[in-house]
């Protein structure tokens, strides 16, 4: 045997490095606030919140940075996309988990992860290509409204789509979860398969789904590229209807970070909005981690 | 007793249009790239990076954005290895199982695998200018980093958790260390899938564009140090599909369809790696 004390000094050297290691990956989120905060600062601190957040006057050149229109195009998109995707994709999940032959279930799982791994600017190709076109020449005519594509409507289609998996995949899971004798229970009380889904399964899982649609909320919350490119990005209007355009704040900061630095101020408004960005995250995705976690216990 | 059967059947009817609506999305996605790239592919694509004029329709391709994404993801995919395999087996070995820290750095890497890259690009950004940097493949390289790192870590962390408390124990019980059965018995048995988690973070920072838009730049050249600036071939497809001229459209179309292939390749190497490296393991 080697030298046995060197042996148990890295041991020691190691597990104190890697405890340190442990803590830094924990402190991280708050780093990243602080970092946001610290740069936004000049904003921060020379305009009521009041002001930034609930403002539509945006004006880099005078010093303007009211948040509001960014924000409620955040929100417009992702409602959208919640509305547009929680309905096939809650009936998707019951299949799978309930009613779906193994072959199906082995096959639709490396599927669902394909479209969890497009990369977000082939999803906005598809919406530039393929759903915007359909707004513009099919959907808004239907209504009577001229629109150009790039919309509300649009960002909030690609959006659901983007979504699938993680509302599929958690939904499947939480589902699985409940135990068999639940069923079993139910099934030989003379209910049918779907009495059962819906009386016990649903029923029992419903915090887990819950979670799951929270946490998909704060996935599109934060979607960027994709939204982006369909959204149209019109500054000057909030969004009245599905077919007007939206500007969420995820496409604001990414359009003008060329010219940040050409404005007093423009850069710390733009932090700002990553702020504010980071922190309506947060408060989706902490929700649900917690409401997953309590689940995951019971 | 016939409406109740009824409802069953109208609701089975729903739920296979929804899934059926989910995969036709899928194939319309996949369709739509494939269909618009392939006639605007050609081998200058892959092998030229872009010459004169390359924005204006020139000649050339978009090999500067394939390499740039290569080297980008590949140095974040090391950079962010080198931190998440110690803290994963410290969690799995070192650790109290299921003590308070473990429970908590769990709940933490779900939160910050939360947060959009797009705040991770303006975090990025702090960074490089508190470091003094430029926009550049090494600050690139930060921003994908931090942002591939919970991803993971939670992926590496469910098959390292999955491997037999009682392999630690025997190892201890051969009087090896903390440190060699970590290293030399947890990690190899978790090997195929800490190879798995590693691709699927360089899956993921390949196919972001938000976190570099800030960090890394954009040029023509295959970048030739950390200092220098490198594209990315999400940005390729960005910045080409904003153009007015149908040629340089074309190439997006054409680059989104590399960017397609890549992360398809990329996927099925996992899970062949993830076959043949089980071979030798343990059940």
């Amino acid at each position: 045997m080697e030298d046995n004390s060197a042996r148990l000094f890295n041991d020691r050297l190691i597990r104190r490095l890697i405890l340190a290691l442990i803590v830094v990956v924990n402190v991280l989120i708050v780093g990243i606030v602080l970092a946001l905060c610290v740069r936004s600062w000049p904003i921060l601190d020379g305009t009521p919140l009041g002001r930034l957040l609930f403002s539509t006057e945006w004006h880099p050149s005078t010093g303007k940075f009211g948040l509001l229109t960014f924000i409620v195009g955040t929100f417009a998109v992702t409602a959208g996309a919640m509305l547009l995707a929680v309905p096939p994709c809650l009936l998707s999940a019951i299949y799978l988990s309930e009613y779906a032959p193994r072959w199906i279930r082995t096959l639709s799982a490396p599927l669902i992860d394909l479209l969890a791994g497009i990369p977000s600017v082939i999803y906005g190709l598809w919406g530039v290509l393929v759903i915007v076109p359909l707004v513009q020449d099919r959907i808004a005519p239907l209504f009577g409204v001229k629109s150009t594509g790039y919309s509300v409507l649009a960002a909030a289609v690609v959006l659901a789509v983007m979504i699938v998996p993680v509302l599929v995949h958690i939904s499947v899971e939480v589902m699985k979860a409940v135990p068999r004798e639940l069923r079993e229970a139910s099934l030989s009380l003379g209910a049918t398969r779907w009495e059962t889904v819906k009386h016990v399964v649903l029923r029992k899982s419903r915090s887990g789904l819950f979670a799951a649609g929270v946490l998909a909320t704060s996935r599109a919350l934060g979607e960027t590229m994709a939204v982006l490119m369909v959204a149209g990005n019109y500054v000057f209007a909030l969004p009245r209807t599905p077919f007007d355009q939206a500007y969420p704040l995820p496409a604001l900061i990414a359009n003008n970070y060329g010219e940040m630095l050409s404005m007093p101020h423009y850069e710390a408004a733009l932090m700002a909005a990553a702020l504010v960005l980071l922190l309506i995250v947060l408060i989706f995705n902490v929700t649900s981690q917690a409401i997953l976690l309590r689940f995951a216990r019971a | 007793m016939n409406r109740r059967s009824a409802e069953e059947s109208i609701f089975k009817g729903l739920m296979g249009l929804s899934f059926l609506a989910i995969l036709a999305a899928l194939a319309t996605i996949v369709g739509t790239v494939v269909w618009k790239g392939l006639p605007a592919m050609n081998w200058d694509m892959l092998t030229k990076t872009p010459s004169g004029g390359f924005y204006l329709g020139g000649s050339g391709g978009v090999l500067n954005a394939i390499v740039g994404s290569l080297y980008l993801a590949g140095g974040a995919t090391v950079a962010s290895s080198c931190l998440a395999l110690p803290i994963v087996l410290g969690l799995n070995v070192y650790a109290r199982r299921a003590s308070r820290l473990v429970t908590f750095t769990r709940f933490s890497m779900d939160v910050l695998a939360g947060v959009p890259s797009i705040v991770f690009g303006a975090v990025g950004y702090v960074l490089m200018v508190a470091l003094g940097l430029k926009a550049s493949l090494l600050a690139g390289i930060i921003a994908v980093a931090l942002l591939i790192l919970p991803i993971m870590i939670k992926a590496m962390d469910e098959v390292v958790r999955l491997v037999p408390q009682e392999m630690a124990e025997a190892s201890a019980a051969l009087g090896a260390t903390r440190l060699e059965t970590a290293f030399l018995v947890v990690a190899r048995q978790a090997l195929p899938g800490l190879a798995t988690a590693v691709l699927i973070a360089f899956g993921r920072g390949v196919g972001d564009a938000a976190s570099v838009l800030f960090t890394a730049g954009f040029t023509d050249n295959i970048p030739d140090s950390l200092m220098s600036p490198a594209a990315t071939l999400p940005l390729a497809v960005f910045f080409q599909l904003g153009s007015n001229l149908p040629e340089v459209q074309e190439r997006a179309y054409a680059a989104a369809l590399i960017l397609m292939a890549m992360i398809l390749i990329v996927s099925l190497v996992t899970r062949e790696l993830s076959r043949r490296l089980s071979r030798h393991n343990v059940r």
